[in-house]
């Protein structure tokens, strides 16, 4: 046997399998038809399917990569549906921006921490409406009023007369219903989901080997790929000899493109070997002698020339000339977002048709992208979502459908394109280098003037041209011109510089950045007027009293002000991010040889309504890590045109015997939910080098952190 | 050249060169996914399965090396008691967010907990500190790692 027939034997049973083990998540597609046929589903939407045997079937518009959305959706649909929330089934939504679009973007999008936001009232107003036609046509069958009946675990109640009708019962009837108008949502104070701690939908196919996420899907025939893309930014493919790839056991093909050389083979390992084997003359192009110092220079260049004024409060010329000055710049890294599931895309393409199975925070744009690849019309693009093993951003580009789409043109059957982790890391969309440039007055011990000037890449610009308007990219300035501080004076400005370096959204977004430099400044400032950094924030959030709750709740959690050992300190931060209050405190020891040591991280969160808040507390936890690991470790950097980073050695990661105990102390609250899965990245930077600041008295002003600078030199 | 291989106690032969990683035995060949592909230089874990009772990084480690072992992946863990609880105090305490890396942390810990069914931080510390998540759900997998020992409660 041919190890080729043996991979489709093998790959035909385990297809088998799975059709068996789907369990709970049915991660398939249905276009959901409102008008049922006879024998259909109760259909009355894009999101809610009940059948007569009481299947009740959810679609979920968000993608899942970790942050719990699955399980959040489902709570909220079930919420006002009343259905069963131990009987579900999930379903992957497929590309259909009418039905499925983020409300917040106008396409299908997973990202902006903004599901739970943007979906919060469309979702509940759904399931109210589904409900209120279940009430009625059990109302009508009894003929009584629909008021006099109510709702729980999928049934409808009458509670006069004591009978009751399972949703499966009234399916239908249901269906012939009118959609109706103006429903009334439940009054929070009546949830019995929302704000319980449930157990996540997604996770126990996530313990057993059965979760599929995109580099798992298996289609019959299907072949393996690798590929190398230019190394120089821009650059393209000049020749190839691929002799020795071909001699490979198990290589089968080379495809050769402008940009990008890919090996077919019969499996990854086959595939890896002969793109090793393969001899690449690159023409490295215009950016062959880009370096970072460069990119550097020219960033500050451009800050130094000054930009738009996103944010004027006050007169900022008058604040300026206030009592004492103080500058600082901070600068801030590129970063890749190295999710754990390398970059991949399955595609088979062929004269009439495109399939593509991918994990994508992005389904509809992958799906026109590729129909452009491949040159098909967009309905000839099938989309198959899947789970994603981190999303963090990289998922919101569709460059690595695109380059299967082109690699997949040449090769007559499915293929499997996986990237190595060196690709990986190396053609990334990087979260942009940023160059903070700060003033600010003090006068009687507040801050009278606060002058902050931003100057980095615009991707909104790139990646959803409308948002970019006058200049200024949103999310650059996001967390900047709406800080909850209170000022005086105080003005934002943008400079918009690109680096020949593709940058792209990182979780955490524009607010990384601003809410770095911000509270590292912050810190800079109490320590000018002689004051504690908590009691220094607490006096300017006046007008912010969640911030101000979240400050004082986390001061006290995490013991702020006890004394505590030489080169340990406390460092503070607070974001105003996503419609989410956090203030974070964290506590480390800087060694004698400069290497820090997390002792203890505190956070206390402000998110209005939490629909799951075992879920919020992980995205915290989880947050921490992925920022602090930024923060330790995180710079990408360029010579000769190439990344120099390139796995998981040199582009270091926090591992389990670097991370303390992390407690989260959620305020409950009745506000509107907040958004949730970037918050937690973006405070902990700060507050570790706020708290590097208070143990070495060393201000540093840019990430990642810089051992030498924090060590204790030897007295001679 | 065929192998067979002994795989969560099934044997299954596989017409392969002995110098393939058994990563990609497993996932390509024999369609057994649960099993993840992360970084290819055994600095993740995510690839993570034992040999023997044994936590190994199957991308480095050649099928060749692993004919008549007794191999066991993600997808037979549940069927060892140790992997069974396991298994229970991730799930009791949520440790997962995307899932990626929890195979391998899954192993990992299901190795550690075999042959230390007490596990101190140090010991904890010793035996995951090679299996990267890059979700950060270090502080559950501590816990978890303590529940499944039957050191603490969810």
């Amino acid at each position: 046997m041919t190890p080729a027939t043996k991979t489709e034997t093998g790959i035909s049973r385990r297809s088998l399998l799975r059709g068996g083990i789907a369990g709970g998540l049915l991660l398939s597609f249905h276009l959901p038809l409102r008008q049922a046929s006879a024998a259909g589903p109760f259909a009355p939407n894009a999101f809610i399917r009940i059948d007569k045997s009481g299947q009740t079937v959810l679609v979920m518009p968000q993608v899942e990569m970790g942050q719990g959305i699955y399980t959040a959706v489902a709570m909220i649909l079930a919420e006002e549906l009343d259905a069963d929330f131990s009987r579900l089934t999930l379903e992957h939504a497929p590309a259909n921006d009418k039905l499925y679009a983020n409300p917040a973007f106008g396409l299908q999008s997973t990202g902006n921490s903004n599901s739970v936001r943007a979906f919060w009232k469309p979702l509940r107003t759904a399931a109210a409406g589904a409900r209120a036609m279940l009430v009625t046509a059990a109302a009508q069958a009894w003929q009584v009023e629909p008021s006099s009946c109510q709702t729980i675990n999928s049934e409808v109640i009458h509670p006069a007369s004591g009978r009751r009708l399972s949703y499966a019962n009234l399916v239908e009837a249901a269906r012939e219903l009118p959609e109706p108008k103006d429903v009334p949502l439940k009054d929070p104070a009546d949830f019995r989901l929302i704000g319980k701690s449930l157990k996540r939908l997604d996770t126990p196919d996530k313990v057993n080997g059965r979760a599929v996420y995109g580099i798992d899907a298996i289609v019959p025939g299907m072949t393996f790929a690798t590929l190398a893309q230019s190394p120089v930014f821009g650059g393209k493919v000049a020749k190839v000899d691929d002799r020795e790839a071909l001699k490979v056991r198990g290589v089968r093909q080379i495809v050769v493109l402008d940009d990008l050389v890919a090996v077919i083979g019969d499996h990854m390992w086959a595939a890896k070997m002969g793109l090793e084997a393969l001899d690449i003359t690159w023409d490295d192009g215009p950016n062959a002698d880009l370096d970072s110092a460069l990119i550097w220079r020219q960033l500050r260049e451009a800050s130094a020339k000054g930009g738009v004024v996103a944010k004027s409060v006050g007169d900022i010329a008058k604040g300026m000339a206030i009592g004492e000055k103080l500058d600082a710049a901070y600068e801030m890294p590129f970063l890749a977002h190295a999710t754990m599931e390398p970059l991949n895309c399955t595609v088979h393409v062929r004269p009439d048709g495109c399939d593509i199975w991918v994990g994508t925070q992005i389904m509809t744009r992958v799906q026109s992208e590729a129909a452009k690849a491949a040159g098909l019309a967009v309905d000839q693009v099938t989309v198959h979502q899947h789970l994603l093993g981190g999303g963090f951003g990289r998922r919101l580009e569709p460059d690595m459908v695109v380059a299967a789409v082109r690699i997949g043109k040449h090769v007559d059957r499915p293929v499997k394109v996986v990237w190595t982790r060196e690709e990986d890391i190396q053609h990334d969309y990087y979260r942009p280098v940023y160059r903070d440039e700060i003033s600010a007055t003090l006068k009687d011990g507040k801050v009278a003037g606060f002058k902050y000037r931003i100057a980095g890449s615009a991707i909104i610009a790139r990646w959803l041209p409308p948002g970019f308007q006058h200049g200024i990219d949103g999310d650059a300035i996001d967390s900047a011109a709406d800080t909850p501080y209170e000022i005086p004076h105080f003005q934002v400005e943008y400079v918009r510089v690109e680096p020949p370096v593709p940058t792209g959204f990182w979780r955490g977004v524009g607010p990384n950045n601003n809410v770095f430099a911000i509270e590292s400044f912050i810190d800079e400032l109490a320590r000018r007027a002689g004051k504690d950094p908590v009691a220094f924030r607490r006096a300017m959030l006046g007008k912010t009293p969640r911030m101000q709750a979240v400050l004082d709740l986390v001061a006290a959690r995490s013991n702020w002000g006890d004394p505590l050992p030489r080169r340990v300190g406390r460092g503070v931060s607070i974001q105003p991010t996503f419609d989410t209050s956090i203030a974070t405190v964290v506590e480390a020891e800087v060694d004698s040889q400069g290497e820090v040591l997390l002792r203890r991280i505190n956070v206390a969160v402000d998110c209005g309504i939490a629909v799951n808040p075992d879920t919020i507390v992980a995205q915290i936890q989880g947050g921490m890590v992925f920022g602090l690991t930024a923060a330790l470790y995180g710079e990408v950097t360029i010579a000769k045109g190439r990344v120099q980073q390139s796995n998981f050695h040199d582009y270091r990661m926090l591992r389990i015997d670097q991370v303390p105990k992390i407690d989260v102390h959620l305020i409950k609250s009745g506000e509107a939910p907040g958004g949730m899965g970037e918050t937690g990245v973006i405070g902990g930077p700060p507050a570790l080098r706020n708290a590097i600041y208070a143990a070495t008295g060393v201000a540093l002003r840019r990430m990642p952190i810089d051992r030498d600078a924090i060590a204790e030199r030897k007295k001679s | 050249m065929a192998m067979v291989l002994i795989i969560n106690g099934e044997q299954r032969s596989v017409d392969v060169a002995d110098d393939v990683p058994l990563l990609w035995v497993l996932r390509d060949m024999l369609g057994m996914t649960g099993t993840k592909f992360g970084c290819g230089i055994a600095q993740c874990g995510a690839c993570t399965v034992h040999m023997d009772g044994k936590a190994v990084r199957s991308c480095l480690l050649s099928v060749g090396e692993v004919a008549g072992r007794a191999i066991t992946t993600i997808e037979g863990i549940g069927a060892t008691p140790v992997g069974a609880k396991v298994q229970k105090a991730w799930l009791d305490l949520e440790v997962i967010q995307c899932g990626y890396c929890q195979s391998g942390q899954i192993m990992a810990a299901t190795a550690l907990l075999t042959e230390t069914p007490r596990p101190g931080d140090a010991d904890i510390d010793a035996a995951m500190a090679g299996n990267i998540c890059r979700c950060g759900t270090y502080v559950r997998i501590r816990e978890a790692i303590k529940l499944a020992a039957g050191e603490r409660h969810a």
